[in-house]
């Protein structure tokens, strides 16, 4: 039995996130307003390190609440959850930039975090300084530094351009120097989030092998990630976080295949009772979304050859916004596919709406979406001079496109998978025998 | 390393032991300050000297020339000077300190390591314009053939006072700035009203006795009057002004510490 590296119980943390703004449209009400503000952003401004013990207050959520859990030497824990799951704020507190609210974390060894790649690069200096500056942000000490520093180079492959300003780099030549520094640092526990993302593919091969080296080492990874390929290559066991709470821990397979089943669980509507604890701000709020079938049936299962539907229902509470609604989908691996407005054909387009109860139907024509599971994003806006933003809610309704191969869809007579790519749109094409 | 993280309760103190940790960080930090400050300027360091330069000759041309504001019977250039250099170090580093953990929001809010090495980054960097002003101010001194007298050994002391000052002021702002963004706003006009309420276009001399010691609560006004007592040899060694100088100056310091500490855990969430 290998011993337990990182011993956490009941860790809780709970963020306030900003008391709701008001707005004004009137002239007089604006500056009256402006006139009382700093009484009010004082007490708002204080609040923020400040919380009282009734802790349903409607501007405090808990990013975490009663995670425990052990990770034992040599272990690579893969953490994943949805957006807004607790993930990143568990890698802030054993990392130690925030503290929690109550908990604690038993830390046996060093831990270095690459929340991200390239933190503290200071545009100025050359890459030698940073290589310099950023491995002593990372912990490291210089005479460290200094006996690393040849390796570090190389494995950004940019001896050349050690000496010149990072403000020449490319993109691509600084995000390889940030993260060579960043694998050449000897942690007993590497906080590993996201920076896959980042890089040309040869490159992300290359970090790969990295962290999997760290762990053949014996060292404990906690890598956080969207991408269930690379947490499926690399993690040991992994967990699932799911508002703050970790809802399974276990064998990275059967956490991943779950991860992914249950998101497709996800009914095919959402629905607001209350109106008042519907998301949105004091003057749009949403009430209902639903993923409709061409019988306007409540679905979730679609040949890429039927149409979508998206229903969005939100209620007007004040008068006077003009309102875009707007439809983000988003694949399954996390990447927008397109964005939608509602504004070209809406009779509201430049009408200002009434108070009251609205529907708006999005429909995606069939043979356009590609096959794979789509999640879609609301967001209300109200546009004109004042542009602000009622509501953006991720993750709303989910459904699955899958190809039941009929030749009567834009795959014709191709009869290998379909190559991967957000859409699959039927075009007008022509063909012609040229001579 | 066995380290236990939960929520810090009560009065927080510095943690040397990790302090000398990051050193490394804290020297890299200060260069880098340096490094930076004159990037890509024509003059450069030059810079350094420019500003208290132009400052006194502009003094020198309204208050000593026009005004006739006395300088304790020394020119009236060098008597601004000897001032301007230690206030035009005081103001870059309140400033400096005062903006550094917005200034330094990204890596607060993605990498851990001792918050303190921030707002004292900056008051420490500033020890290099200062010393080059301070060549300048030689120069003049030998120009105007005025000499120190033996209580020159006493400048480090000064020197430290004033550092001790503007950390302490700076880390207090610092952790102000992070929650209450008014302050960014506030700074530089704190440093200008500063400037007149401390020694600079006139001697303290013009202060009526009995108010030295309400005045020599201005840090600053040990500092300055100090400089000039045993750089230039004005005055007798203001002995009071300085004691009462020191006292606030290493309470100031206490205060700014203490309260960087305990807003210290809200950094990374509020900022």
């Amino acid at each position: 039995m290998s011993k337990a590296m990182i011993k956490i119980n009941n860790l809780s943390k709970r963020y306030r996130i900003g008391a709701k703004e008001q707005s004004y449209r009137t002239i007089r009400e604006t500056i009256m307003d402006g006139l009382r503000a700093p009484v009010r952003n004082l007490a708002k401004l204080r609040k923020l390190t400040e919380f009282k013990a009734s802790d349903d207050e409607e501007d405090v959520i808990w990013a975490l609440k009663d995670v425990s859990f052990e990770v034992n030497e040599g272990e690579v824990l893969g953490i994943i959850g949805r957006n807004g799951a607790g993930k990143s704020t568990f890698l802030k507190i054993l990392s130690r930039i925030t503290e929690p609210t109550s908990g604690s974390i038993e830390v046996h060894g060093r831990v270095s975090s690459l929340l991200e790649v390239g933190t503290g690069f200071n545009f100025e200096l050359t890459g030698r300084e940073n290589v310099f500056l950023q491995s002593a942000i990372l912990g490291m000490q210089k005479w460290e530094i200094k006996e690393k520093f040849d390796d570090i180079v190389r494995f950004a492959d940019i001896e050349r351009f050690i000496d010149t300003p990072v403000k020449r780099y490319s993109s691509g030549m600084y995000v390889r120097l940030a993260f060579s520094v960043a694998a050449h640092l000897e942690p007993e526990i590497l906080v590993v989030d996201e920076v896959l993302a980042v890089g040309d593919i040869s490159f992300q091969k290359k970090c790969l092998g990295k962290m999997s080296e760290v762990a053949r080492r014996g060292r404990t990874v906690l890598f956080v990630s969207h991408n269930m390929d690379a947490v499926q290559k690399l993690c040991t066991r992994a967990i699932i976080l799911d508002e703050g709470r970790v809802v399974m821990d276990g064998p990275t397979d059967e956490v991943v295949s779950r991860y992914l089943g249950e998101e497709m669980n996800y009914a095919g509507q959402r629905i607001w009772s209350d109106i008042n604890k519907a998301p949105g701000s004091g003057m749009v709020r949403l009430c209902a979304v639903r993923v409709l079938d061409q019988n306007g049936k409540a679905c979730t299962s679609f040949d890429v050859r039927d149409p979508v539907s998206i229903e969005t229902e939100f209620q007007v509470m004040e008068e006077g916004h003009r309102l875009v609604v707007q439809l983000h989908f988003v694949s399954e691996m996390g990447n927008v596919l397109f964005i939608s407005n509602n504004n070209l054909d809406s009779p509201w387009r430049d009408t200002a709406c009434p108070q009251g109860h609205y529907r708006a139907v999005c429909h995606i024509p069939g043979d356009f979406l590609n096959e794979g599971k789509v999640s879609v994003t609301c967001r209300i806006d109200t546009v004109g001079l004042y542009h602000y933003m009622h509501v953006m809610e991720r993750d709303l309704v989910r459904f699955k496109v899958s190809d039941r191969m009929d030749p009567a869809g834009v795959r014709g007579n191709y009869s290998l998978q379909w190559p991967s790519g957000g859409i699959r749109p039927r075009l007008p094409w022509t063909v012609e025998k040229a001579c | 390393m066995h380290m236990i993280i939960k929520p810090k309760k009560g009065l927080q103190l510095v943690d040397f032991k990790e302090l000398r940790e990051y050193k490394d960080l804290f020297y890299f930090l200060v260069t880098r300050d340096i490094k930076v400050r004159y990037s890509q300027t024509v003059l450069g360091g030059l810079w350094a000297i420019i500003q208290p330069f132009f400052s006194m000759i502009v003094f020198t041309l309204f208050f000593g020339v026009l005004a006739k504001v006395p300088s304790d019977g020394i020119p009236y250039p060098i008597f601004n000077f000897s001032a301007m250099i230690a206030w035009t170090y005081f103001a870059g580093a309140i400033t400096g300190a005062g903006n550094s953990l917005v200034g330094n929001a990204h890596l607060v809010s993605k990498i851990y390591f001792p918050r303190l090495i921030i707002p004292l980054t900056p008051v420490v960097a500033g020890l290099l314009d200062f010393s080059i002003a301070f060549v300048v101010l030689v120069g003049m001194m030998l120009y105007f053939h005025i000499y120190p007298t033996i209580t020159v050994l006493f400048l480090p002391v000064l020197i430290i006072l004033m550092m001790l000052a503007a950390s302490g002021i700076g880390m207090f702002l610092a952790a102000l700035n992070a929650k209450y963004r008014d302050i960014k706003y506030t700074i530089p006009f704190l440093v200008q009203l500063g400037m007149f309420a401390s020694p600079i276009v006139y001697p303290a001399s013009m202060v009526p006795e009995k108010y030295h010691l309400i005045y020599a609560l201005n840090p600053m006004v040990g500092v300055i009057e100090g400089f000039r007592s045993i750089l230039l040899g004005t005055v007798a060694f203001p002995t009071e002004m300085f004691l009462v100088s020191a006292l606030i100056s290493l309470s100031l310091f206490i205060i700014g510490l203490l309260y960087f500490k305990q807003m210290e855990r809200y950094f990374a969430d509020i900022i």
